[in-house]
């Protein structure tokens, strides 16, 4: 198997073809960004995109995953953040952070497609992935700030 | 105040121990100060300005020993310090520091005794001076209660001001000029003439100068970072998937460990079949550890995969196998004989109601999870020599106690490293899963064994939130409440939770009538009774304790008298409330709301209010009957905790608390069957979604004399005001959570 993550190759030919894609990230690969939160897609703190489309990599399996992974350590970083990155850091949104990671890539990937989205192309897209410490109100505002950022930077 | 107040305040020492080329200034109360943590490793040519401020030479750290599990607490405590040692937030770096009775908690005293917050008399301020001292020869370094910021507010400011006049004191001395002649700023002294001598270049120095005792905390108008808005420390990393969690230690050589535990908490494995996992891939070892049987492979997938592939035989649960049971129990227990408290009993309800009730009801509050999105998880090596534990924690000496005895080894060998944390809400007040990975990595010796959670089990062994049962009955006359009684039947928190501590907890518990007992109301004829059922399902502190379901018991049964009387819902409350920052909150959500303004057929208003860990709190929820069920369209909040701190903080940490108190409202319980939870994820458990969210307002007042935490206060109000808003849209009473057992939300 081979895998393709943040543009790095990786051969994963030594593990089972089901072993969920979050897994093989965390423990093979060390990328530590995606997180476990349910194992049932229930929580979106996994979240990674897939060819672009934003997936809950716990439920998909490493052997069928279809095109280049991106985690959210492949977005942006610390020092050259994506735009939903710099929004989420401008509003402050994360109280504990652990399901940011997944709301960012959620968020990144309704953005790639919606570059306006509407409230409730928002509610809709953002309703799978779940904030225990509800940072809600705050994830609505950086998107909507980073939908405007990304169309004056465009 | 009086003696009691002056002698603490005068005992107030300031110590210093000079120690291989560093220096360290103390900050303790009474006679014997705590060693300060810091000097054990420190290194030659730095120092250990106070047991929360050490400086290398390459380096200024600031030590933040209360857990932060989102609530800001690393950046909030830093801030503290950093205000009085003059130096800027990028300039320093933070650390959870060791675990340390130096570090005991005082605030959590202060509300253990049976005073009231808005009760400032000497008694009652004596009695609170004297509950820190069985704090403080516990050393109880606990995080919860919401009093991070009321603990530390005095404390913090004072270890920065200690250090900064010592580091003035040196380079006074080094210079041969008066240390009232020198300033700071930003990490440096500044010499008369504008030389700029940084903290680091003046550590190595520091001990040969007699530390200055004699600080004055600024005014707060001085203030360059408290009190405006921050950017929190970890906000970069938590925004780009850099932080690493507890559950993200990687080590070398680490193995992986998963669990099965006896979902009827607290009882035994009785027999195992483990054929089917030992063949599996991955897995090094199976072992029975208490109540259950761990998995030790070689990633954590396969280690959970071949705990799920075990079959279990359980011994059955010390408690009731089904709700009906649990419920009965409480019901049992409103009789005298299992009367915990009476703390409130004001006029002569008996004689108030023996003409009868206008309002007799009964309410119910069920098992809640606390279930952080981050799994519990903990990292364990184990020798013969030293164990070394990382792991997010609220109890870090706890842990020490409890890993000491379970490997026979002294406390001075365990080493606890304190993780950032993924949420907790009183989840890491518990330290079950340190003991777990304890046990399995006692069977790995040398190598360091990751224990994770999976949600399931998680959920299994939550420890949640108590059940509760409230009766309350009433009296009103002339368009006034005159009679309100209140009697709350459930398991004392306290006492399962210190149980597990082998830690007594003698007395009546607070947490029974907390958010109920405790309220700035003068009705004539007033009384809170608290009921200690008995112990059912082990329950732990869950964000708010006694008052998540007590916040909803009180003010809802205020909310039905003032129904009765035809009296309006704000005016009554203000009307009866005798304390004043409780009655500004109030009046703040009415002006903001536009409280009495007509609303549209089919919505709804209702405001509710909880004093609790002593911050007044009310909220007005605003909602609609739609086709789709109840829509929660807005909220508006105002709180005082004294001062705010961090305004930006202070309006995360409200609107977070607010959503957690209506989410688990609207639809979360946990329940059992044959002794199990029955809700092991979050398709059963669910929260609120983002979807369902309404638009919340928040006014923060700084009028109360004390300053407190936020963490907890947003939550007790929240389902009140929502039960309350419901009924005004639909005519409704809600007397159960979660609330969608009887209404439909959208």
């Amino acid at each position: 198997m081979q895998l393709n993550v943040n543009g790095a190759d990786h051969s994963l030919d030594d593990l089972e073809p089901e072993m969920p894609l979050l897994w093989a990230l965390r423990d093979v690969l060390g990328i530590k960004g995606p997180k476990y939160g349910c194992g049932i897609a229930q929580c979106g703190a996994c979240t990674v995109h897939i060819d672009g489309e934003a997936v809950r990599s716990c439920q998909v399996a490493v052997g069928d995953v279809w095109g280049p992974v991106t985690t959210i350590e492949g977005l942006g970083t610390p020092d050259a953040p994506h735009p939903v990155q710099a929004a989420w850091i401008d509003a402050q949104v994360a109280q504990c952070g652990y399901c940011q990671s997944g709301q960012i890539m959620q968020a990144a990937s309704l953005l790639a497609e919606t570059p306006a989205p509407t409230d409730q192309e928002i509610d809709d897209a953002m309703s799978g992935n779940l904030c225990r410490c509800g940072t809600y109100p705050r994830i609505r505002a950086a998107i909507k700030a980073a939908a405007k950022s990304m169309s004056e930077g465009a | 105040m009086g003696r009691v107040k002056t002698i603490a305040r005068r005992s107030f020492l300031i110590g210093s121990v000079a120690i291989a080329g560093g220096v360290a200034f103390g900050v303790w109360r009474y006679k014997t100060p705590y060693t300060n943590p810091l000097l054990a490793d420190l290194p030659e040519g730095a120092a250990a300005l106070t047991p929360y401020v050490r400086i290398t030479s390459d380096a200024i750290t600031l030590i933040t020993p209360r857990a932060d599990k989102g609530q800001g607490a690393v950046s909030v405590q830093a801030a503290l310090i950093a205000e009085e040692l003059d130096v800027s937030i990028d300039q320093i770096k933070t650390d959870f520091g060791p675990p340390s009775p130096a570090y005991y908690n005082t605030a959590l005293a202060g509300d253990a005794v049976p005073f009231r917050a808005t009760d400032d008399s000497w008694m009652a301020e004596t009695v609170r001076d004297l509950a820190d001292a069985p704090m403080k020869f516990l050393g109880m370094q606990i995080t919860g209660g919401s009093t991070t910021v009321p603990d530390g507010y005095d404390k913090l400011r004072h270890a920065g001001a200690v250090a900064r006049e010592t580091l003035k004191a040196t380079a006074a001395r080094l210079h041969g000029v008066e240390r009232s002649a020198l300033s700071t700023e930003t990490g440096a002294v500044i010499l008369p003439d504008g030389t700029r001598l940084s903290y680091q270049s003046l550590a190595s120095e520091a001990p040969q100068t007699e530390p200055v005792t004699d600080v004055t905390l600024r005014d707060p108008s001085e203030w360059r970072l408290l009190g405006k808005p921050m950017q929190r420390i970890d906000i970069v990393a938590k925004s780009t998937g850099t932080q690493g969690y507890g559950i993200d230690i990687d080590l070398p050589d680490m193995l992986h460990a998963a669990i099965r535990l006896n979902p009827g908490q607290g009882a035994a494995l009785a027999s195992y079949d483990a054929s089917e996992a030992e063949t599996m891939r991955g897995v090094q070892k199976i072992i029975e550890i208490p109540g259950g049987i761990a998995v030790i492979a070689d990633n954590t997938w396969r280690a959970i995969r071949a705990a799920e592939a075990i079959t279990c035989d359980w011994a059955t649960a010390p408690y009731p196998a089904g709700m009906a049971d649990h419920w009965q129990a409480l019901s049992d227990s409103f009789t005298s004989d299992a009367q915990d408290s009476q703390f409130r009993d004001e006029g002569d309800v008996e004689a108030a109601l023996a003409g009868g009730t206008d309002i007799e009801v009964e309410y119910r509050a069920p098992y809640l999870a606390h279930a952080p999105l981050e799994p519990l998880n903990a990292t364990v090596r184990y020798t013969p020599e030293r164990v070394d534990i990382w792991t997010g924690t609220q109890v870090p000496r706890f842990i020490e106690t409890n890993v000491a005895r379970i490997t026979g080894l002294d406390r001075d060998r365990i080493h606890v490293h304190a993780e950032m944390i993924g949420g907790s809400f009183g989840h890491r007040l518990e330290d079950e899963v340190v003991r777990h990975a304890t046990h399995i990595a006692m069977e790995m010796p040398g190598r360091p064994v990751k224990l994770t959670y999976s949600r399931e089990e998680d959920m299994a062994h939550d420890f949640p939130r108590q059940i509760a049962m409230a009766r309350g009955r009433g009296r009103v006359e002339n368009g006034h409440v005159t009679a309100y009684d209140l009697g709350i039947a459930m398991p004392s928190v306290l006492s399962s939770q210190m149980g597990r501590q082998t830690i007594p907890a003698p007395g009546p518990d607070l947490q029974i009538v907390a958010g109920a007992w405790d309220q700035p109301f003068a009705i004539t004829d007033y009384r809170v009774t608290g009921y200690r059922a008995p112990e059912l399902a082990p329950i732990s502190s869950w964000r708010s304790v006694g008052a998540s379901s007590n916040g909803f018991f009180h003010d809802c049964l205020l909310d039905e008298l003032i129904h009765a009387a035809g009296a309006d819902p704000l005016e009554e409350r203000l009307r009866l409330c005798n304390h004043a920052p409780s009655r500004a909150v109030l009046e703040a959500v009415g002006e903001m709301s536009n409280w009495g303004s007509t609303m549209a057929p089919g919505q709804g208003r209702g405001v509710a209010y909880c004093l609790s860990f002593g911050v007044p709190c009310a909220q007005v929820v605003e909602v609609s009957d739609t086709e789709d069920g109840i829509r929660l369209t807005r909220v508006y909040v105002a709180a005082d905790v004294g001062r705010i701190i961090d305004p930006v903080n202070f309006d995360g940490l409200v609107k977070g608390g607010v959503i957690f108190g209506l989410g688990h409202a609207m639809n979360c319980q946990i329940t059992y069957a044959r002794g199990a939870a029955e809700q092991r994820n979050f398709d059963q458990y669910q929260g609120m979604r983002l979807y369902q969210c309404p638009e919340i307002e928040l006014r923060g007042l700084e009028t109360a004399d004390k300053i407190r935490g936020i963490g907890e206060p947003p939550v007790p109000p929240a389902p009140a005001a929502l039960a309350n808003a419901i009924f005004a849209a639909t005519g409704t009473r809600l007397r159960e959570m979660p609330f969608d057992k009887h209404v439909t939300f959208a």
